[in-house]
């Protein structure tokens, strides 16, 4: 039998699934699968695949490989501690530090590279304070362009992923089991080894495979911090796209991509299928720390996370507000302090500008970008959330489909969009529908459960009660689905805002977004386009943030967190 | 032999148990009986050593266990929701205690399947916790804190999770496997029955204080304070004004009570009647029936005043009745 949608009034019965279907389906058709093919008809021609090419593709792959491997196994040599010391340990300011480590997994990697430049880079606190303390002409500390770079920028974002899927898991272990260990004879060690970890033991999986899957298809971060001696598959695709404009070689390359991805996304659902643990209420676990060992355990981690997930984010916009070096290649005597002149320069459209517009005109161009992104992706995560919340065999089959570009990098979005759009490139508006096709995903998971969460009764308790189906909507939907269309919105806001892969190959030289517009300040010598630089990063952290902000405050109770 | 001497344990600021003492013979089951919230588990956690007292000692033969750790001990523990490990299938479960002993595997299988069958659980070995039902996983549990032969059994409210007929059948093959290993236990609940079924000696735990101690049958007979009464049911309980004779003024009428108390004239006492009918007992409660409840074997009857007593015959709502009762004074 099939079920009711609240779209059944207006619409004939074998007519509402396809329906509530078609504009979403025809969207991913158009902008996902047909580029997808177009990809893998590129690489599979006989004049991509050469021995050069290969070569070439293997030894990105590998690279690739061992980032992300360094990268994820350094994420839990700080994530798993940071997930115990959150988990079982009550000390102030608890919630501030554990909110702070989760705002670097939503900040663009524009910001993080920005913040991390400005801590660390040539022209960043730490180096300008030694060169000015000890009068050296170069600055003492090479970070930006070196693998350290990259891999601390990877812990800096994906720590908090470790920290919520163990640290959930270890909050919610039945203290019972361990009680029944330690009363059969387990020491504290065993306990740990043969009961703790086991227990933990698929949600630790399903974290590391989430990492790895972000570390495997990091792009900013390895552009602006790696520079150009690093290169993944990710930042292949870009250059070979972009700067060689080898198309057949970045095709092939975004191919290797997606299947990966789609390997590790597989092994991810399966895992996570798996990580059914025993629970128990959560407070009773928490407790302060009591040993001289739990205290200098808490006491040094809390230092060392407040460091690693503070410290970036302040510079920043500090730095956007200081005055540290030269502005050009002056000489003489540098005039330093406070200022809003990086502020002040961005309205200012100067005479060889690396823009065609003044860069304030690219927060202009994002926010137009990002509302757009919200109408359309609201506009077909509707339909297509409904059909989900309900589900029927045609959803079952469409579920993973919808899903599919969440695991596509967004340069293999924009490859794609190139290779079948070239001519309509000269639109700026294909990039914020790369963008919905990057929210989607997101906004579907979020309208889904909040849709599946209003029962059918409530609906017929008010037809019956003389509602018609608009009052219906009105009166009963609404309410309910107010919250998480907020929230869905600005999670479709803060995507598009923060968006640097696609749009970093779709975008016109005259429609510049922020990220871009960061990109192109950080790539340009002088301290004026530096400054410039932090100025726009602390813009699009200030709004990021306020989206995340948003988006917290209306998260539904004990909706999933990824 | 285990002993308690003045244990005393404050938590969240609010004290728990203030000087608890009592000792478990060899082959004796003992019961904690209390209500939730009297601290009866917080008791068993710190014999097992999850945690501490504030003061007070815990002795086994004699040596403080202060500073012997919970593995240490040997003390087996089965929890009400059992605690089953959940990655491990029911031999790698009962075995548990086994591995942490470092026995030899031919070993382990041998006392694995021993123990099992004690528990009737004989070819479940290879099967998962989780597919269990609650009377099989509560099984497993006795069977894993058995396998290791523990000194003393704990049982933490262990049939609390089980619809009654289960709980019943389980409660009987438990005493039969406590009488046979005459292993020590103790047995927390705040079922009565549950508690006078598997006790040698009830501890009845209130305010922090064993406020009453014996065996079924005496704790029954004598329940020695207004609050173990109700707490055990025994009957209807009201309270009077000792006048002259030695007889007790009460709303229900006068009635003569002997007790050894010394009451003054004046004093105010509390008196336990039982509802149960009996002929050569003095004291007499009337009442008209307002009530009459059908309980298999008796009736169950209400009276206009608040009394109940159980009757052999059903009498009529509305009647006039006089039933003679046995009277207790409770101080």
């Amino acid at each position: 039998m099939r079920r009711k949608s609240n779209l059944r009034a207006f619409v004939p019965l074998w007519l509402d699934r396809p329906l509530l279907w078609f504009f979403p389906l025809s969207f991913l058709l158009i902008l996902f699968f047909y580029p997808f093919f177009r990809i893998l008809a590129y690489s599979f021609n006989v004049n991509t695949l050469t021995a050069d090419n290969l070569n070439f593709a293997a030894s990105v792959l590998l690279f690739t490989f061992y980032q992300a491997i360094l990268s994820t196994l350094l994420t839990l040599v700080i994530g798993f501690p940071s997930a115990y010391l959150f988990a079982r340990f009550d000390f102030p300011g608890k919630s501030i530090l554990r909110a702070l480590t989760a705002v670097p997994f939503m900040l663009p990697t524009v910001v993080v590279a920005a913040g991390f430049s400005a801590l660390l880079g040539p022209r960043g606190w730490i180096n300008l304070t030694l060169m000015n303390s000890f009068g050296l002409s170069a600055p003492p500390i090479q970070f930006i362009g070196t693998l350290g770079a990259i891999l601390l920028a990877h812990v800096f974002y994906n720590t908090t992923i470790v920290t919520r899927l163990v640290g959930n898991t270890l909050s919610r272990l039945d203290p019972k089991l361990e009680h029944a260990a330690r009363s059969l004879g387990a020491n504290g060690p065993r306990v740990w080894w043969s009961v703790t970890l086991p227990l933990l033991r698929p949600s630790m999986l399903a974290a590391s495979l989430l990492v790895f899957l972000f570390d495997f298809t990091s792009f900013g971060v390895i552009l602006l911090l790696g520079g150009p001696r690093f290169s993944t598959l990710e930042v292949a695709i870009y250059t070979q796209a972009l700067q060689f404009l080898n198309l057949p070689l970045a095709a092939l390359l975004a191919f290797i991509q997606l299947l990966c991805t789609l390997i590790f996304s597989i092994l991810y659902t399966r895992v996570v299928e798996r990580s059914v643990v025993q629970t128990a209420p959560r407070s009773l676990l928490t407790h302060k720390a009591k040993t001289g060992r739990e205290k200098i355990f808490v006491a040094s981690f809390i230092l060392l996370l407040s460091v690693l997930f503070i410290l970036p984010m302040l510079a920043l916009p500090l730095r956007s507000i200081s005055r540290l070096d030269a502005d050009r290649a002056q000489l003489g005597p540098i005039q330093t302090g406070l200022t809003l002149d990086y502020y002040s320069a961005l309205f200012i459209n100067a005479r060889g500008s690396i823009f065609y517009v003044p860069p304030f005109d690219a927060a202009l161009n994002s926010l137009i970008y990002a509302g757009a992104t919200i109408v359309l992706s609201l506009l077909l995560g509707f339909p297509a959330a409904s059909a989900l919340a309900k589900p029927g065999r045609l959803e079952k089959i469409l579920d993973p489909i919808l899903i599919l570009p969440l695991g596509a990098s967004a340069v293999t979005l924009g490859l794609g969009f190139i290779i079948s759009f070239g001519r309509l490139l000269t639109y700026p508006w294909l990039v914020p529908l790369a963008h919905t096709l990057v929210a989607l995903p997101f906004v579907i998971r979020i309208l889904q459960p909040a849709l599946a969460s209003i029962p059918d009764r409530l609906r017929q308790a008010a037809a019956s009660l003389g509602a018609s189906p608009f009052r219906v909507w009105q009166n009963v939907d609404w309410p309910i689905l107010r919250r998480a269309t907020l929230s869905a919105a600005m999670f479709a806001f803060t995507i598009s805002l923060g968006e640097f892969g696609a749009t970093s190959l779709l975008t016109r030289p005259d429609y510049p977004t922020i990220p871009i517009a960061i990109y192109r300040f950080l790539s340009q010598p002088g301290g004026l386009n530096y400054g410039q630089a932090m100025a726009m990063a602390t813009i699009l952290m200030a709004l990021t943030a306020a989206g995340i902000f948003v988006i917290e405050k209306m998260r539904l109770p004990g909706a999933g967190e990824f | 032999m285990l002993e308690l001497r003045g244990i005393h344990k404050t938590y969240e600021g609010q004290p728990l148990l203030l000087g608890i003492s009592f000792a478990v013979d060899n082959a004796e089951t003992i019961c904690l009986l209390g209500a939730s919230g009297s601290g009866k588990s917080t008791l068993l956690r710190m014999i097992a050593g999850l945690e501490s007292p504030d003061a007070g000692q815990i002795l086994w033969d004699g040596n403080d266990l202060a500073f012997i750790p919970p593995h240490l001990r040997d003390f087996g523990l089965v929890f009400q929701d059992y605690a089953l490990f959940p990655h491990l299938n029911v031999f790698d479960n009962v075995a548990f205690g086994l591995k942490m002993q470092n026995q030899s595997k031919e070993k382990i299988k041998k006392r694995v399947a021993e123990v099992l069958e004690i528990v009737n659980l004989t070819e479940f070995e290879d099967r998962k916790v989780t597919d269990l039902s609650g009377g099989e996983q509560q099984r497993v549990a006795l069977a894993r804190a058995l396998a290791p032969r523990p000194r003393l059994l704990m049982f933490d409210e262990p049939l609390g999770a089980l619809d009654r007929a289960l709980r019943e059948d389980l409660l009987n093959e438990l005493r039969g496997i406590l009488h046979r290993t005459r292993i020590p236990a103790i047995y927390v609940t705040h079922d009565q029955e549950e508690a006078f079924t598997i006790a040698d000696r009830v501890l009845l735990l209130h305010d922090g204080l064993i406020v009453r101690e014996g065996s079924p049958a005496e704790v029954w007979a004598n329940p020695e304070s207004v609050w173990a009464a109700e707490f055990l049911g025994l009957g209807n309980l009201f309270e009077g004004l000792t006048v002259e004779g030695l007889k007790v003024r009460t709303e229900f009428g006068v009635f003569a009570v002997k007790c050894g108390h010394k009451h003054q004239v004046g004093d105010k006492v509390h008196l336990l009647a039982r509802p149960l009918g009996s002929r050569n007992e003095a004291n007499m409660i009337r009442g008209r029936v307002n009530d009459v409840i059908f309980q298999s074997d008796r009736f169950k009857v209400t009276l206009d005043n608040g009394l109940f007593v159980y009757l052999d015959e059903e009498p009529k709502v509305g009647q006039k009745i006089e039933v003679k009762v046995k009277m207790e004074c409770l101080g």
